[in-house]
C-alpha cells in the first residue's frame, strides 16, 4: 500500500511528461484520464526523450498540448500511417497516437486495420466514447442502437446504420497485432453515492504499460478504452457513468483479446 | 544497379536518380504508368545495394502512401511516394498537411489521362492540380517539369533540394509518355548533402522539443501561419524560377512547352531554323514558381507571338496569358486523351505566328 501523500507525488502530482496545461476536456471525460496514465507510463518506462506522439483528429487533437514530447499532426484518420513511416526509419523511437473512434473505426479504418495487419511496432490507444464529441455529438461506428445523437435524431436506427462496429474484434481478427485489448475506463457507481469504483483506471494504466512494452518488442499494440461523454449524451458526468456501465459495457465487453508476448503474464 | 551509363525507362531512371540521391524511404500504391518505380526500388531494397534507402512498403492506399511519407519526413529523413493521376487526387489531403507542416517531400506525378479513369496514355492535365496547390487551403508547391530520361534521374536530387532549403512538398511532374520511354543515360555524380533537419521530430531533448501540427485554433494564428507559407513561396518566386530556351535571341515566335511537348517543340525548332523561320522554345523546368522573369523579357525584347503546346485542354497557356497581359498573342495548341502532336503540327502551327504565315493566311483568306 502507498499513502495518499506519495500517491499524490508520483501518481497525481505533477509530470515532467505533462506540459502542466489545462486541458479542454469536458468534466468527467475520460480523455483526462488516459493522458495521465499515458505520461506516468511513459515516465516508468524513461521514455520521454525517445517518444512521439502523433497528434489525431477529434477529442485528442490537442493531446500535444499536455502530453509533453515530440509530436506530428495526422490528418484525420491517418495516424497509423504517419506513425508507421515514422517507425521504419526510426525504430528507436516509440512512436503512439491516442485515437477516437470516429477518426479510428471511421474515417481511419483502412490505416488502422493495414498497420495492425502488418504488425507494425506501434501503439495506438483508441477511446471509444460511441459519439462524435469533437464535431458536436453525431453518430459514431460504435453508436449503440437507439442513441439519440444529432444525426440520429430518433435514435439509432439498425436497419438504416447496421450495427455499431467492434474495433477490437476487428484487429484481434488479424494475424498482425502482438497486442489487442478492451478496458472499461470509467469510474462506475457503487451502492454508496460517495464511493465510486476506479479500478478501470488501474486497469488502464497497466494496459498502457504493457502497450509500450510490447512495441518496445516490436509488436503491434492496440488497447481500446470505453469512456463516456457526458456533454454529448446529455447526461449528467453521473449519469454519463451509469449509462456507460449499463449499455456500453455489455456491448464493448473489455477483455485481453491479443498477447502474443505474453506480457500481461508478468 | 550501379554503374554510371545506362539505357533505362523514365521511370527506372527517377528510382535509381532517387536512390543515388540518399533516398531513405518510398511508400506507393501501384498505378500505371508509374509503377515502374516501386517494381524498380523494391528490388533494389531487397538487394540491400543501398544502405541508406531503409523503408520500402507498398501501402495499402494513397492515402497511406502519402501518410508514410510525412511520417518519414517529420523525422527528418528523406522520403518520397509516386503515383499517376487518380493517386495524385487522393494524395492531394497529405500534401496540403504537408505543406501546412512544411514538411519537405518528394511526389511524384507521372500524369496520364483523365478525368476520372481515363487511359494510360500521355498527358499534362495535372498542371493545375499540381501548380496550384491541389488540396484544400491555401499553399503552394514547387514542381518541376524534366523532359527527357536524363532529366527524370537528375530531379530527384533537385526535389530533394529544394524540399529542404524551403521545408515544403516538391512535385516532379512527369508524364506517361517520359515515364514509358526509354532513353541513354549518364547518372550525373550527387554530392552527398546534409540538410538542416532540426526541426525535426525525433524525440524531445531536456525542455526543447518539437510539434509539427497544422492546428492554429486562434485566427490571428492561422493568418500568420498561411501569410508565413505565402511569403516563403513569394522568395521562391524571386529565386527558383528555372527554364531553358533555344534560339529565343532573335525570335519572332516564341513556343511555350515542357516535358514530352518540349520534345517536340525541340524538333519544330530546329526544322523551322533549316528554313530561316525565326522560331524559339522557352521550356520551364519548374512550372511553380513559373518562369515569368525569362518570359517577360522575351516579350520586354519584342517577342508578340507566343504559342503554347500542351497536352491539355488549356492549363499553363493561361499562366503565360497572366505575364503577357496582352502585350503579344498567345496562342494554344493542345492534344488531349494520351494523344501528342506531330512535331510537323507543332511547326506548321508555330510558322503560322510568323509575319510569313500572316501573309500566307492573308493571300489564302484572298484566293478563297
Amino acid at each position: 500500500m502507498i499513502g495518499a501523500q506519495e500517491l499524490y507525488e508520483t501518481k497525481l502530482g505533477p509530470l515532467p511528461t505533462l506540459t502542466g496545461k489545462p486541458t479542454h476536456y469536458c468534466a468527467g471525460c475520460e480523455h483526462g484520464t488516459l493522458t495521465r496514465l499515458i505520461a506516468s507510463a511513459l515516465e516508468d518506462l524513461g521514455a520521454r526523450e525517445r517518444t512521439v506522439l502523433v497528434s489525431s483528429v477529434g477529442c485528442s487533437v490537442l493531446a500535444h498540448e499536455y502530453l509533453n514530447v515530440d509530436a506530428v499532426q495526422a490528418p484525420h484518420g491517418r495516424a497509423p500511417a504517419v506513425m508507421a513511416g515514422i517507425k521504419r526509419v526510426r525504430p528507436d523511437l516509440l512512436v503512439f497516437s491516442i485515437q477516437g473512434d470516429g477518426d479510428a473505426a471511421s474515417i481511419g479504418l483502412l490505416e488502422l486495420l493495414y498497420a495492425a495487419n502488418r504488425g507494425e511496432p506501434i501503439t495506438i490507444f483508441l477511446v471509444n466514447n460511441a459519439i462524435y464529441g469533437m464535431t458536436g455529438g453525431q453518430m459514431a461506428p460504435t453508436t449503440p442502437e437507439g442513441m439519440v445523437t444529432t444525426t440520429t435524431p430518433f435514435g439509432r436506427d439498425l436497419h438504416q446504420t447496421g450495427p455499431p462496429l467492434d474495433a477490437s474484434k476487428l484487429v484481434a481478427s488479424l494475424e498482425g497485432p502482438a497486442y489487442v485489448k478492451r478496458v472499461f475506463l470509467p469510474v462506475t457507481p457503487t451502492p454508496s453515492p460517495e464511493f465510486f469504483n476506479a479500478r478501470g483506471a488501474l486497469e488502464g494504466a497497466r494496459a498502457v504499460r504493457h502497450a509500450f512494452e510490447v512495441q518496445q518488442k516490436g509488436g503491434f499494440a492496440f488497447v481500446e478504452f470505453v469512456s463516456t461523454c457526458s456533454v454529448n449524451w446529455k447526461l449528467s458526468v453521473l449519469e454519463s457513468k451509469r449509462y456507460a456501465a449499463k449499455v456500453l459495457a455489455p456491448l464493448f465487453p473489455a477483455g485481453l483479446y491479443r498477447d502474443r508476448f505474453g506480457v500481461e503474464a508478468r | 544497379m550501379n554503374a554510371d551509363r545506362d539505357f533505362l525507362k523514365g521511370n527506372e531512371a527517377l528510382a535509381y536518380g532517387a536512390l543515388r540521391t540518399g533516398l531513405n524511404a518510398y511508400y506507393g500504391y501501384p498505378i500505371t504508368p508509374s509503377s515502374e518505380i516501386p517494381e524498380t526500388l523494391a528490388a533494389e531494397f531487397g538487394r540491400g545495394t543501398y544502405p541508406e534507402f531503409r523503408a520500402f512498403v507498398q501501402a495499402a492506399s494513397e492515402l497511406e502512401a502519402i501518410n508514410m511519407t510525412i511520417g518519414t519526413a517529420a523525422t527528418g529523413a528523406k522520403a518520397m511516394t509516386a503515383t499517376s493521376g487518380p493517386g495524385f487526387s487522393l494524395k492531394q489531403e497529405g500534401i496540403s498537411y504537408a505543406a501546412a507542416m512544411e514538411l519537405p517531400l518528394l511526389i511524384v506525378d507521372v500524369n496520364r489521362s483523365g478525368p476520372g479513369l481515363g487511359n494510360l496514355g500521355p498527358e499534362q492535365s495535372d498542371y493545375f492540380q499540381a501548380t496550384k496547390g491541389g488540396g484544400h487551403g491555401g499553399y503552394r508547391n514547387i514542381v518541376l517539369a524534366p523532359d527527357s530520361v536524363p532529366e527524370m534521374a537528375l530531379f530527384p536530387s533537385l526535389g530533394f533540394e529544394l524540399a529542404f532549403r524551403y521545408r515544403m512538398p516538391v512535385i516532379l511532374l512527369a508524364d506517361a509518355f517520359l515515364g514509358q520511354l526509354k532513353e541513354d543515360l549518364t547518372f550525373p555524380e550527387v554530392p552527398a548533402r546534409e540538410f538542416d533537419t532540426s526541426w525535426a521530430v525525433t524525440g524531445a531533448r531536456g525542455d526543447h522539443r518539437h510539434v509539427l501540427s497544422s492546428l492554429h485554433l486562434e485566427l490571428p494564428d492561422q493568418s500568420r501561419h498561411v501569410e508565413h507559407l505565402r511569403s516563403k513561396y513569394e522568395e521562391i518566386v524571386g529565386a527558383e524560377q528555372r527554364s531553358e530556351e533555344i534560339a529565343t535571341a532573335d525570335a519572332e515566335v516564341v513556343i511555350v512547352a515542357y516535358g514530352i511537348c518540349a520534345r517536340l517543340a525541340r524538333a519544330a525548332v530546329r526544322s523551322l531554323r533549316d528554313r530561316s523561320v525565326r522560331v524559339g522554345l522557352l521550356r520551364p523546368i519548374t512550372l511553380a514558381p513559373f518562369p515569368q522573369d525569362r518570359l517577360n523579357a522575351l516579350i520586354d525584347g519584342g517577342v508578340r507571338n507566343l504559342l503554347v503546346v500542351e497536352l491539355n485542354s488549356g492549363q499553363m497557356v493561361e499562366d503565360v496569358r497572366l505575364v503577357a497581359e496582352g502585350r503579344a498573342r498567345v496562342e494554344s495548341l493542345e492534344r488531349v486523351g494520351g494523344l501528342l502532336p506531330s512535331s510537323g503540327e507543332v511547326e506548321a502551327a508555330a510558322e503560322d505566328l510568323t509575319s510569313s504565315g500572316d501573309l500566307r493566311s492573308a493571300l489564302e483568306a484572298m484566293v478563297q
